[in-house]
């Protein structure tokens, strides 16, 4: 991969065997908790220092952590239990950068994860991984036992009046449990239901504690800035999007994969210069700039840089900065019979906009795609994707399902009128079907 | 009929990471599932409801909330294959034809002899090694039609 930018977040994810305790203090990991407990940087300084660095959630939503942390309740005015809960729900589809960092760096996640429990005050962290990453879980899992008995988990922290305790929890297989309040439904052992807000976690969280919940990349970013500075920070990516972030391309490019890249970096380069370019030779057609719940794009933007307020500017939003890259040969209505489909299937089923809409999406994607479709079926997804969304809903699936439906008749509308004047999918020879496999759904 | 006791005493330790008892119950359902035969049964939700206190209503409509708990008994193997999109995009439909070939499975049912469970399932979060399956409990990446046949063929 291009090697032109500084990197620091995956740096020591390439060192064998970086997932000991051993292997990781000796390249750097845990000595930002050090340095804040042995230099008496109070929480309050934390907290500034992640403002001033200007660090967002790299969780999708790319709020700015500074300010989150600071919504908790001053413990002295409000004295109960309050909570950090870890978002390594990673379910978007597409995405697949946590994983790289729990995996191979778990002592540096957990160090990170520390710092925003010493920062918002918790005595408890709980990391909520999702079900189906065993070996994500058992690295942390391993390194969270490894840093208890070195005493940087648990009481009185290398020797501070810092107590924390870090528990890991698995979640069972719903992508809803992502949303920060499903998350905390289904921590505490319910259906993964989101919650109406406000009340927000930080007055109203797990069990109606304060509560914050944070993506593990981006509590992966705190002890680099701790130790480095808000200025080293804000000297990579963009003014309105500092640091560097990982990108993860799937689909049809040469060489999928996680990478690090500073924020701002145009999607042509990611996909020619990173990625090693189309796979096939084939032509590109579209992209999904972050993961399947933000709109495609077609070919002609692929210039747009990878940052928030850019790819904002194109209707789409960057979400996980997850690439998902589909060339010439691509089906679009196919594509997103797929992405309706998932909607449907992780609808929590609490809200009826979402509840029906993202059943009729996919339902309507499905009869185009098989040859069924009516004219009038483009409009009647537009219609119903502006009935789901923005904000009609207790929480964003529905909108996670209007948009890529939005954004794909939008740019691709001559496609879905193909399919329905041939009365098939123009990308299958004539007379063929793709296959349905009976009580697959 | 009860809890055996190595998983009650693994479950005793487990409350005490949580202010609630019900908070216990996802991961109780966990080791159940992989501990009592690879699915929960009717009485494994009877038993886990007494231990923590819940209505077995309770735990079903968690059970049956989650995708990961399986409410009838599996083959003696799982295979669950994304199809999602960024494997869809790298050939997860002759993946999943070619799975149900060999096990002689369809898509979430019991092979006739019993030996494998297959499932589709949506993203799994290995999008940049797509298309891939998840073989009781372990990643598959990078998946061609040769490794998923070595793969299924060495499976005892």
């Amino acid at each position: 991969m291009s090697t032109k930018y500084p990197t620091y977040l995956l740096d020591r994810a390439k060192i064998e065997g970086a997932h000991t305790l051993a292997v990781a203090q000796k390249h750097g990991a845990w000595e930002a908790l050090r340095k804040i407990l042995k230099d008496g940087i109070g929480f309050a300084q934390v907290i500034q220092l992640v403002k001033d660095s200007g660090l967002r959630g790299r969780g999708g939503a790319g709020f700015p952590t500074g300010m989150k942390w600071s919504f908790m309740p001053d413990p002295v005015k409000d004295p109960r239990p309050r909570y950090v809960a870890i978002n390594a729900d990673e379910s978007e589809p597409g995405t697949c950068k946590d994983r790289v960092i729990m995996e191979l760096d778990p002592h540096g996640f957990l160090e990170g994860a520390l710092i925003a429990a010493y920062a918002m005050r918790a005595q408890v962290v709980y990391v909520y991984v999702r079900g189906e990453y065993r070996l994500p879980y058992k690295r942390v899992a391993d390194a969270v036992a490894e840093a208890r008995k070195a005493g940087l988990i648990g009481k009185n922290i290398l020797g501070s009046d810092f107590s924390c305790e870090v528990y890991m929890h698995q979640g069972a297989g719903a992508y809803i449990c992502g949303e920060e309040t499903g998350l905390m439904e289904s921590l505490e052992g319910k259906r993964g239901h989101p919650r109406p807000k406000p009340p927000f976690p930080a007055m109203f969280g797990l069990w109606g504690q304060p509560t914050t919940v944070n993506n593990v990349e981006t509590v992966f970013n705190a002890p680099f800035i701790v130790l480095r500075g808000a200025e080293w920070f804000k000297s990579m990516g963009t003014k309105g999007s500092t640091g560097n972030l990982l990108v993860g391309v799937s689909g049809h490019v040469n060489k999928p994969g996680v990478y690090e890249l500073p924020f701002g970096v145009s999607c042509r380069e990611i996909l020619e210069d990173v990625c090693g370019g189309m796979w096939k030779h084939k032509q590109l057609k579209s992209f999904f700039p972050g993961g399947s719940s933000t709109g495609v794009l077609p070919a002609s933007l692929i210039d747009t840089p990878m940052e928030h307020d850019a790819i904002k500017n194109t209707g789409s939003m960057l979400g996980t900065a997850a690439m998902i890259v589909m060339d010439e040969d691509t089906c679009m209505v196919r594509a997103h019979e797929i992405v309706a489909r998932f909607y449907e299937h992780e609808s929590c089923g609490q809200c009826s906009q979402c509840r029906e809409g993202t059943q009729w999406l996919h339902q309507i994607f499905q009869r185009i795609e098989h040859g069924h479709g009516r004219l009038e079926d483009i409009d009647m997804l537009v219609t119903l994707s502006k009935g789901m969304a923005p904000g009609k809903t207790i929480c964003a699936l529905s909108d996670a399902a209007a948009i890529p439906t939005l954004a794909v008749i939008k740019h691709f509308r001559g496609e879905f009128e193909e399919h329905v004047k041939l009365a098939r999918c123009p990308f299958l020879p004539a007379g063929t079907q793709r296959p349905v496999f009976a009580g697959a759904h | 009929m009860a809890l055996p006791a190595r998983l009650v005493t693994e479950f005793t330790e487990l409350l005490t990471h949580y202010p609630h008892k019900q908070a216990a119950l996802i991961p109780a359902l966990h080791r159940c599932q992989e501990e009592l035969g690879g699915w929960i049964s009717p009485q494994t939700m009877q038993d886990v409801a007494t231990f923590l206190g819940l209505e077995p209503v309770e735990v079903y409509g968690v059970a049956s909330f989650y995708p990961m708990f399986r409410l009838r008994p599996p083959g003696k193997h799982v295979v669950s294959v994304c199809h999602n999109i960024s494997c869809a995009l790298r050939g997860a439909d002759e993946v999943l034809q070619q799975v149900c070939q060999i096990t002689g499975a369809q898509p979430h049912g019991n092979s006739p002899d019993g030996r494998f469970t297959v499932n589709t399932v949506e993203c799994q979060g290995a999008c940049a090694n797509a298309p891939m399956f998840d073989l009781d409990g372990v990643y598959h990446e990078d998946l061609t039609a040769e490794k998923v046949a070595k793969i299924l063929g060495s499976v005892k």
